[in-house]
């Protein structure tokens, strides 16, 4: 089936490739089809694809993968815009509380 | 530690492991049980949908058996054991207070900590021989299987993104293909998450139509219940049409609408039904309309439908937050002025008369 894409050139996905140690959990865990390996190393085939979702970051031990994560939900942007907290309703743009990602805003899901 | 309660309508008995009586669930749903998931997949009491954390058995499980890691939302706990079949496992609830997994591990509580927690409170060391947790491949944005690994030696295998496939890929020796690791978002897909997205819209459609009867009555040309009948119904055909465009057909029309925003897609399925609602004016009420109310309904509809289809970002499964922040700063203020000139015209038009 032909993979339906949102707009073009916008994911903040980043692949070091002198960290990387091909060992393709990136590829195993992400849901769309962003990596691949070529001739023995990982590659970025399809970065439009990407939807930002950071399990990729999450799992790469050697941290060669960094990408600023957050769901693309305009529900929880707007929530966010007009104040509203993230406590019981899943609908908000939360900022990361994980070290490594300070500067980051993390979205949590509409469900 | 606590086990979940027994009294859980799902459990069906109890087995005794070296940790104690651990529930046995049922291995199918019961009516009762899709009347629950009808019931949140329209939006009703969908907070409080869950199941008790803890570990779980299926079948009759032994210290060989596989453990499967799931999120409390029952809705998700239901579709992992109804695709289960026949055999044995164990089932690990992590505590997401009542979210799904791909949004729980989003927002960090379908996460390594809660796991890690799990694994220890559960003492799944004691529990099984093996050390090897399959884990739903969506988890993996709030789960690291090399941080579960060093802290717990508990392996983390990613499964397949649809627990329909779970049988499979243990049966390939734990191994997903592409199709099992792809997320897609299909027909059906986005027919589940319809009801919920037209409801919450409908509510405020209600509310709004009865202002705008009210208003008709009292400020059109004829007598109260002709104004009523003529201009009030006809607005509230054109308000429910706005919704129904942008929360029925924008969804269901998706991949096939041009354009990549969602905003984008809105307005030309707003477009289309605005035509069609002047067209129908025409042929039922027998009237013309003016070039101005004309205008109020390609307005209005237009941009309520582009900022309803805007919101089923949401709920789609391709979109970026960096993407839908891109599309929101031009597509939230041309909507608010779309919206603003067809009320300004539609005021317009009733002071003309």
């Amino acid at each position: 089936m032909k993979k339906v894409v949102y707009l073009r050139n916008v994911s903040t996905l980043k692949l070091n490739t002198d960290l990387c140690v091909g060992c393709e959990v990136c590829i195993n865990v992400c849901p769309r089809g962003v990596f691949a390996k070529e001739n023995g190393s990982v590659k970025i085939i399809d970065l439009d694809a990407c939807i930002e979702c950071g399990a990729c970051q999450k799992n790469c031990y050697t941290k060669a993968v960094q990408v600023r994560t957050g769901v693309g939900c305009a529900t929880a942007v707007i929530n966010t815009a007009l104040g509203k907290k993230g406590s019981n309703c899943c609908c908000v743009v939360e900022p990361c509380n994980s070290d490594s990602q300070k500067s980051s805003i993390r979205s949590s899901g509409c469900c | 530690m606590r086990h979940p309660s027994l009294k859980q309508p799902f459990v069906i008995s109890s087995i005794q492991s070296v940790l104690g009586p651990v529930p046995v669930v049922n291995n199918f749903m019961t009516f009762a049980d899709w009347l629950g998931t009808a019931r949140v997949r329209c939006g009703i009491k969908r907070e409080n949908y869950m199941v008790d954390p803890g570990l779980y058995a299926f079948g009759s499980p032994d210290s060989e058996s596989e453990i499967l890691v799931t999120s409390n939302y029952k809705l998700s706990f239901d579709s992992l054991r109804a695709c289960l079949k026949e055999k044995s496992f164990w089932i690990l609830v992590l505590d997401t207070q009542g979210i799904n997994v791909w949004c729980a591990a989003g927002k960090g509580t379908f996460g390594t900590a809660e796991l890690v927690s799990k694994i220890m409170s559960c003492s799944l060391h004691r529990l099984v021989k093996h050390r090897c947790l399959i884990v739903p491949q969506l988890g993996a944005s709030g789960i690291s299987a090399y941080e579960t690994r060093e802290k717990t030696d508990f392996k983390v295998i990613f499964g397949p993104v649809d627990c329909r496939n779970l049988l499979e890929f243990i049966n390939n020796g734990k191994k997903s293909n592409e199709a099992m690791r792809t997320k897609t978002f299909t027909i059906a897909d986005r027919l589940t998450l319809i009801p919920i997205e037209l409801l919450h819209y409908i509510k405020i459609g209600c509310f709004l139509c009865l202002l705008v009867l009210i208003i008709s009555g009292l400020i059109g040309s004829g007598t109260d219940l002709e104004n009523v009948k003529g201009e009030g119904l006809f607005i509230v055909f054109g308000i429910f049409s706005g919704i129904l465009t942008g929360a029925f057909w924008g969804p269901m029309l998706l991949p096939w609408l041009p354009g990549r925003a969602f905003s984008v897609k809105g307005l030309f399925i707003g477009l289309i039904c605005a035509l069609l609602l002047l067209l129908s004016r025409h042929v039922f009420y027998g009237n013309p309309w003016s070039w101005n109310e004309a205008l109020v309904w390609i307005f209005t509809i237009s941009s309520v439908s582009s900022y309803i289809t805007l919101n089923f970002t949401g709920s789609s499964t391709y979109t970026s937050l960096s993407g839908v922040k891109k599309e929101m700063r031009w597509a939230i203020p041309l909507q608010i002025i779309g919206f603003s000139c067809g009320m300004v015209l539609a005021l317009v038009t009733i002071f003309d008369k």
